[in-house]
């Protein structure tokens, strides 16, 4: 499945990416085998640029992010080239790999209420951050790099020498969004940043990562499972399905032309204003120590071919832009005879959905 | 700086030392009470037969074991209230006094034990927590299951036998008698004493002969405290703040230091409070097995002569003992964690 893809076919920026990443694997080691959690994924991003990562529970997004930011858990191992700004962060020594952590590379997690060490007031959170990157900066100038960063955030100075547990779920997530901006990085990972807050708080903190590019040129990566928010606040968009991106490009273009069968299922299953029913892919994702042959996405696809079961799709060029794995965007040249006949689905029945 | 929202400290510590008092209260009353529910009255179970009738008639009432249970549970309480514990039946003494001239003994091998324990433990807790699976994390499990198993006597016996020979520790009492002889007597614990007086042999002697059983009752609770630490460090390393400081390209040294640790010592703290009760009781056998002159040592003898006036004071004195060790734990752990204050 690997796929040599050039700069000028992903990248849509004229602009040098901060971020390229190609064929990026993960594994996570298990007594029954290797779970191929991320299973070669390629991607550019420009600088300030937004690329949402979109897709199920389990299909690797938050994986891939983790694997980017090195920081997977013990037993899980990383493949593949991922080039910061011209260096392949995958091979650097462990001490490099530190000083670009937090300076260039960001993070923003999930859960915001537990992200911060309770025993310590916010002000050490940033002063041994800074610390850590800026050694010779002095306390004052600290103090005011991140009140700085911290008014951006709407969060009054007069909180400065508080405690986490003294600050709302929004408000703790802000706070964690300063704390990773204080150091500027080029890029950052969100992920999913606001699944564990309020719509009202949801917004706000969408708008906040809406202003990041414009006010630091940051690059983000955008994890989610949140259709709305894509829309709302990335450039891109990219689709995971069982750790492949199965496509992606401009979100205008994506969401209003999906090509792969996924992607469009994935969008039918949005609840918007206008939704009468409920619309659902049937079936769950893979096991992904021994995924399905040919396209992963086979076996729940409503427009499965022969083909699909029997050969894995070929990345190529969107009609729209972008990149796509699917035999029904082609190449038709690869498709053997036959191949393009309807597949006979085994039915999936409800304890199989279990 | 600014301490608004962040909890009021003395608050909380004045609630914390008003609550002290019903607590103490309930402690008393079962001590009154289930030393009573012993058939006949203490006088008689003390020194039934070893005394004429008439002569043990005068003392209950002397002592007021004929009048109403009310009446002698009032007079108990308020004398606990101006800190008299009671007299002695089979030697006639004030406990308080037995107390003060046995409890400084106690009190410095108890703390010496302690001290070893926690700087034994913590760091090998630690470091097993940290490095999980690894060579040192199996060797320092072992060695805390052990210590935490073997029965007091049978290590101080161990300690006597093969370590106390080669290194020519005394294995008896907690001076020799020239020291005992030379130290002026002023705060009743031997060790201080023997600081103040300046006798450098004196200090050096009551040392050698603290070192084996204070390594015994050590080792008891140091098996706890490693035991303790460890899950709690490995717990720790795994959280979300953890995680979240990693990403923000701390060294791995800092983030072990300053948010595993540190995080990781706050439950101890409050386990390692409830541990005192089970030192006072490794106490008695420590003291039993190297012939110390503590407390325990005295109560294990009120106990064998039935001296239920001896064993209602010592008793009230180490429950009191270990309710204000765990007000000062409750206390430490509001300085460290900001939470405990609301």
């Amino acid at each position: 499945m690997s796929i040599d893809l050039t700069d000028e076919v992903v990248g849509f920026s004229a602009q040098e990416p901060v971020i390229s990443a190609r064929d990026v694997r993960v594994w996570y080691g298990t007594t029954k085998g290797a779970i191929r959690a991320v299973d070669g994924v390629s991607f550019d991003l420009a600088p300030g640029e937004t690329l949402g990562l979109v897709g199920e529970s389990g299909c690797g997004k938050s994986t891939l992010g983790r694997g980017l930011m090195g920081l997977l858990p013990e037993g899980a191992k990383r493949d593949g080239e991922v080039l910061f700004r011209g260096r392949d962060i995958f091979s650097l020594s462990p001490k490099a790999a530190y000083q670009l952590r937090g300076r260039e590379l960001g993070m923003i997690f999930q859960e915001p209420l537990t992200r911060l060490n309770p025993l310590m007031r916010i002000s050490q959170h940033f002063e041994e951050t800074i610390k850590q990157h800026e050694p010779d900066l002095s306390k004052d100038e600290i103090r005011n790099r991140a009140l700085e960063v911290l008014r951006l955030m709407g969060i009054p100075p007069t909180r400065y020498r508080s405690y986490p547990h003294e600050f709302s779920g929004g408000m703790r997530q802000r706070l964690m969004i300063a704390l990773t901006l204080v150091l500027r990085p080029a890029f950052v990972v969100a992920d999913e940043p606001t699944t564990a807050l309020d719509v009202l708080v949801e917004a706000q903190i969408v708008q906040i990562l809406n202003d990041l590019r414009r006010n630091f040129q940051t690059s983000l990566l955008l994890i989610t499972h949140n259709v709305g928010i894509v829309a709302e606040a990335c450039d891109r968009v990219a689709v995971m399905y069982a750790g492949r991106i199965v496509e992606q490009g401009s979100v205008a273009d994506v969401f209003k032309n999906p090509q792969h069968p996924y992607t469009r299922e994935l969008l039918r299953s949005t609840i918007s204003l206008t939704t009468t029913g409920l619309n659902y892919i049937p079936g769950a994702p893979p096991d992904l120590i021994d995924p399905p042959d040919g396209c992963r996405f086979h076996p729940r696809c409503p427009d499965a071919m022969n083909v699909c079961a029997a050969k894995d799709p070929v990345n190529i060029a969107r009609p729209g832009g972008g990149r796509v794995e699917c035999w029904l965007v082609g190449p038709e040249e690869e498709i053997p005879s036959a191949g393009r006949q309807a597949l006979e689905q085994e039915e999936l029945t409800v304890v199989d959905e279990a | 700086m600014s301490r608004a929202g962040s909890g009021s400290l003395p608050r909380y510590i004045l609630q914390r030392v008003l609550l002290v008092i019903p607590m103490i209260w309930v402690i008393l009353t079962l001590v009154f009470f289930i030393l009573r529910v012993a058939p006949g009255d203490p006088v008689s179970a003390a020194l039934g037969g070893k005394i004429s009738p008439q002569a043990l008639e005068q003392r209950r009432q002397a002592l007021g074991f004929n009048r109403p249970l009310i009446a002698q549970y009032w007079d108990y309480l308020s004398s606990v209230a101006h800190l008299d514990f009671g007299t002695t039946f089979s030697d006639n003494q004030p406990v308080l006094r037995v107390i003060t001239d046995n409890g400084g003994a106690t009190l410095y091998l108890t703390v010496a034990a302690f001290v070893l324990a926690l700087v034994v433990g913590i760091p090998l807790g630690l470091i097993a927590g940290r490095y999980r699976d690894s060579a040192p994390d199996v060797v320092f499990r072992l060695f805390g299951i052990l210590t935490y198993a073997a029965p007091v006597f049978f290590v101080g016996f161990l300690l006597q036998f093969y370590v106390a020979e080669p290194l020519g520790l005394p294995t008896s009492g907690d001076a020799s008698p020239i020291t005992i002889f030379e130290v002026p007597t002023k705060t009743h614990i031997l060790l201080v004493d023997a600081l103040l007086s300046g006798n450098g042999a004196a200090v050096q002697d009551v040392l050698k002969h603290l070192v084996l059983p204070a390594t015994t009752l050590g080792l008891l609770i140091c098996g706890v405290f490693i035991r303790l630490v460890r899950v709690n460090m490995l717990q720790t390393m795994q959280a979300d703040y953890v995680e979240a400081a990693e990403a923000r390209g701390l060294t791995a040294g800092k983030v072990t230091w300053r948010h595993g640790f540190r995080n990781a010592l706050v439950p101890v703290i409050t386990v390692v409070g409830l541990q005192f009760a089970l030192l006072l009781s490794g106490a008695i056998l420590t003291e039993e097995t190297f012939n110390w002159p503590g407390i325990g040592q005295k109560l294990l003898y009120y106990i064998n002569n039935r001296d239920y006036g001896a064993v209602q004071g010592i008793v009230t004195f180490f429950a009191l003992a270990v309710v204000l060790i765990s007000l000062l734990i409750d206390i430490v752990n509001a300085l460290i964690d900001p939470r405990v204050r609301y």
